[in-house]
């Protein structure tokens, strides 16, 4: 990852995507969120969905390995060029989750991050706060979530 | 969109539908949703196939970062929330579903072998003027540890069937 002090603040980062098997969508639901339009195709139909949808947290899920993965990639990328890569931190949580819109069985999602905000803490010198808006949308271009994430990231100076 | 009795199962004539409605709801209203015991296994199984970063798979990359030792992703923390809320609160509730969550706060690690302990809370509820048919009930719903320390905590609308909308 970019050091705080490089992160290009405004930028759309696009994270790639991934695509929403039904048996995933099930797989998924059967361990954390066993609701009826979680788990079958027929259960999907009888509700409000019209169909099997995913769990909104599988969605967030497929989001943070989408994240992951283009954090590795840049890192790679980085490090090819001889530059030092930053470390990624933990979260502390996030905010104004949506999910506007169900993720259909089969549905194609792309990713994207946008970092917003930061600020160094004082009790971390080593670390500094990024709030990310972060979306997810489907392949008719309609949003299916969005929040803001917050994810501590190295700093390249310490203060 | 439809009304939620149809999304359990339930049809709208014939016997009571005992599901929690909307009215059922008052501000202050606590639930407990029992708890789970989180493996090693399934921490790792986790991250591997949603947050394969080192703090979650990697004992010494884990000990040398801000978590301290490893711990389990938060959104794995965030889905056994969901499972224990299903479980103890919504599978009895007429819920239309949820609208997302206000916040979400991590407040500290879990670990293998954690106990989590999922607590519900009514804080307050609407009436939707659009959709007389649906209430908007905001939940705290917050996981303790066995060292009775928060580990999650957060605010999400439950959309709640209204048992007799208003005409």
């Amino acid at each position: 990852m970019w050091f705080y002090e490089d992160m290009p603040f405004g930028l759309r980062l696009d994270l790639g995507g991934a695509t929403v098997t039904p048996e995933a969508i099930v797989r998924f639901a059967g361990k954390f969120d066993p609701q009826a339009f979680h788990l079958s195709e027929a259960g999907g139909r009888a509700s409000h969905f019209g169909g099997l949808v995913a769990s909104g947290w599988h969605t967030g899920s497929l989001f943070m390995r989408a994240f992951v993965d283009f954090a590795d990639r840049l890192g790679a990328e980085m490090r090819a060029r001889g530059e030092p890569v930053a470390r990624l931190g933990p979260s502390p949580g996030f905010e104004d989750m949506r999910w506007p819109k169900p993720v259909h069985a089969g549905d194609r999602l792309a990713f994207t991050m946008t970092p917003i905000d930061g600020r160094s803490l004082a009790s971390r010198p080593e670390w500094a706060l990024v709030t990310f808006d972060s979306n997810a949308h489907n392949q008719d271009g309609a949003a299916v979530m969005s929040f803001r994430g917050k994810v501590f990231i190295e700093r390249r100076e310490r203060h | 969109m439809d009304t939620a009795s149809r999304s359990a199962g339930h049809g709208d004539g014939g016997e009571a539908d005992r599901r929690r409605h909307y009215e059922d709801f008052a501000p202050g209203d606590a639930f407990d949703l029992g708890s789970l015991t989180v493996s090693r296994a399934e921490i790792l199984a986790f991250a591997e196939e949603f947050d394969p970063l080192p703090f979650h798979l990697d004992d010494a990359a884990a000990a040398a970062s801000l978590l301290g030792g490893l711990a389990a992703s938060g959104w794995h923390t965030a889905s056994l929330m969901m499972r224990l809320y299903v479980d103890g609160l919504l599978a009895e509730t007429a819920s239309m579903g949820g609208a997302g969550v206000d916040r979400l706060d991590w407040k500290r690690p879990v670990r293998p072998g954690d106990v989590l302990r999922g607590t519900a809370r009514a804080l307050d509820k609407r009436t939707s003027k659009s959709r007389p048919e649906m209430g908007i009930i905001r939940m705290a719903i917050t996981l303790h540890n066995a060292d009775d320390e928060v580990v999650l905590d957060c605010t999400t609308p439950l959309l709640c069937a209204v048992r007799e909308p208003a005409a």
